[in-house]
């Protein structure tokens, strides 16, 4: 390993949204590394700052409601959140690119494909004419979108929902990024267009080396697609490691559960699991570790003190007080 | 290997395309006809509009008694064509509803953009002006702005586009607040385009529809106060036939020469009855909620 910076560091990343009801802490003090070409999956419930994280790292929270108060977003050593607006212009189009979960929003109506795609690839690579067709066929051609040159001339209303995602995916993979964050990419797909579209990530990706942040709450895609899972709730990284660790010595009782609510091959008649209780207002955090009230494990100094980082294994860390090292 | 696949026209497409064939016949057919007539105005009128000869002043329209074909909608009190004066008259109307669309409709639509899009300060105190301007009194305002500068073309222009702005502006500004929250414009962000950038090729097309609807609901809304300001003297100067100054002018003999403002008036009831139902038509078919499908 050359001792060069990882292509993305997120140290204790904070982002708070100040309402009526009081300061929401959706993002408290995340950490993580992804390394080019890696696969990382953010998986959580609905609310768990998943989603925050993501718009951190490209400065989109939405303001003033919502402000990043803390941390630092390494990109290849340079820290995200001290550039300035034009700064930040130059990296979002020329290392970082976005894929979000609505196919139907996600392209502008009024313009055809092709205009949108070569807008993109205008802008990142200054090519012309025959040169930019050429790019932006073969933009479409990677995420295999069949006849492209035809497809140039339609409007994104004229597509399916299957076709519109690949179509961003091509957007946003034309430039070749560093980065690819995708925020729950198949959430609006049919389940057999969702494993084709993540095949064709996952080609990308052996293609141009590019690493990615996948946001999902399906452990089935987490699965298939990703090397490191980091599992959030409440605005925190409660555990994280590679996907083989997660799955086989699963050590937050959140996670564990989480992988109890899967439905089983062998265990089909038996009813879904369910974790009990609802995730904390994330305005009023109780003390302690966050997860407490609904923890099946649950320890009187769960409810005092958040548990430190305890190191599992090697590269699997979880924050509570019932892990223990695996003994290998 | 690329199989080109036949590319379907959508539901939308196809309703478009069916809407385009039931443009309403009434209305489109008077908006042409007062095009042409403005175009070929020198062509048409048989006589100068501002050539007045007080030897034939009065004269009636040809139907009735006295009434001549040389002057077919009858002379007024100058003795100047009334038909003349109403052909030529469609070229004000026309030219100040067009220009004063162009400038309202620019600086409503910039302001409107901007607010939306940038939020924050910049949107509060844009949208305050809009608020001060939505509600002056416009006719009042617009007596007393051409009162004191003197009346004239520019000026009528510059006053009626002045009271007008806000309208786009407020419509365009909420267009924008929606677009605004689309994907597609935080992905602009993301792949590093500027603001200008994404207001113009991802924000203005998408609310160029609703533009295009409130310029046709408008154009009806300036030729009356245009005809208005004229009537009551300060909106274009005599001795311009504007159709605003014909109905004036005529007021006095209403009893007598009815003809002097009844034809000018019934082209200024039938244009802006035209442009309102095409305005009509134009934002049922235009309706976002329709378009969806």
């Amino acid at each position: 390993m050359p001792a060069s910076f990882p292509l993305l560091a997120v140290e204790d990343l904070q982002t708070y949204f100040y309402t009526r009801r009081g300061v929401v802490k959706a993002v408290d003090g995340v950490s993580f590394t992804l390394e080019a070409g890696q696969t990382l999956a953010l998986v959580g419930e609905s609310g768990s700052g998943k989603s925050v994280t993501c718009l951190s790292l490209v400065r989109l929270v939405p303001e003033p409601a919502g402000r990043i108060v803390g941390g630092r977003v390494l990109l290849q050593g340079e820290d995200l959140l001290r550039k300035s607006p034009a700064e930040m212009r130059r990296v979002r189009g020329k290392h970082i690119a976005m894929v979000l979960q609505d196919p139907m929003t996600s392209l502008n109506p009024a313009l055809t494909i092709g205009v949108q795609v070569t807008e993109v690839v205008r802008l990142h690579q200054g090519l012309r004419r025959t040169a930019l067709r050429d790019r932006v066929i073969e933009a479409l051609h990677r995420l295999r979108i069949p006849g492209a040159e035809a497809r140039l001339h339609t409007y994104p209303h004229q597509l399916s929902g299957g076709m519109r995602q690949r179509v961003s995916s091509a957007i946003a993979m034309s430039c070749t990024p560093r980065l690819l964050i995708a925020d729950e990419p198949t959430t609006a797909l049919d389940v057999t267009i969702q494993a084709q579209y993540l095949e064709l990530l996952r080609e990308v990706q052996a293609h141009t080396g590019v690493a990615i942040i996948l946001v999902t709450h399906d452990f089935g895609i987490v699965a298939a697609n990703a090397d490191r899972v980091a599992v959030m709730y409440a605005g925190k990284i409660v555990e994280t490691g590679s996907t083989l660790h997660i799955f086989d010595t699963p050590s937050h009782p959140y996670t564990q559960a989480l992988l109890r609510c899967l439905p089983g091959v062998e265990l089909q008649r038996q009813s879904l699991v369910e974790i009990g209780g609802q995730p904390p207002d994330l305005a009023h955090l109780p003390s302690g570790c966050p997860f407490a009230p609904r923890c099946p494990q649950r320890q009187p100094i769960c409810t005092e003190t958040y548990p430190p980082p305890v190191l599992v294994e090697p590269g699997h860390v979880a924050h509570c007080w019932t892990a223990t090292a695996v003994s290998v | 290997m690329a199989i080109a696949y036949p590319v379907e026209e959508s539901i939308a497409t196809k309703r478009w395309r069916a809407g385009w064939g039931h443009v309403p016949l009434f209305p489109s057919l008077i908006l042409i006809a007062l095009v042409l007539t403005a175009v070929l105005a020198a062509s048409l009128a048989p006589h100068s509009p501002t050539d007045a000869d007080i030897t034939r002043k009065l004269v009636p329209p040809v139907w009735m008694q006295r009434g001549t074909w040389e002057y077919p909608l009858g002379t007024d009190r100058f003795g100047r064509d009334v038909l003349s004066r109403v052909i030529y008259g469609s070229q004000i109307s026309l030219v100040v509803s067009l220009l004063v669309i162009g400038v309202a409709g620019t600086i409503g639509t910039l302001v409107g953009l901007i607010a939306g899009y940038r939020g924050g300060i910049s949107d509060a105190i844009l949208m305050r002006l809009t608020d001060i301007g939505l509600s002056l009194p416009t006719v009042l305002i617009a007596v007393v702005l051409v009162a004191v500068s003197e009346p004239s073309f520019r000026n009528v222009i510059l006053v009626i586009s002045l009271l007008l702005w806000p309208r786009f502006a407020r419509q365009i500004r909420g267009e924008t607040l929606a677009i605004k929250q689309q994907d597609f414009v935080a992905l602009a962000v993301v792949s590093g385009r500027s603001n200008t950038w994404i207001i113009s090729r991802h924000i203005f097309p998408n609310v160029m529809p609703t533009l295009l609807v409130i310029c046709t609901l408008q154009v009806g809304y300036v030729i009356l106060l245009e005809g208005s300001l004229s009537f009551l003297g300060v909106g274009v100067p005599p001795p311009n036939p504007a159709w605003g100054l014909m109905i004036a002018d005529g007021r006095g003999f209403l009893a007598t020469a009815w003809w002097m403002s009844l034809f000018p008036g019934l082209s200024m009831l039938l244009t802006v009855l035209a442009v309102n139902l095409l305005g009509d038509w134009l934002r049922d078919r235009l309706d976002p909620k329709l378009r969806q499908v």
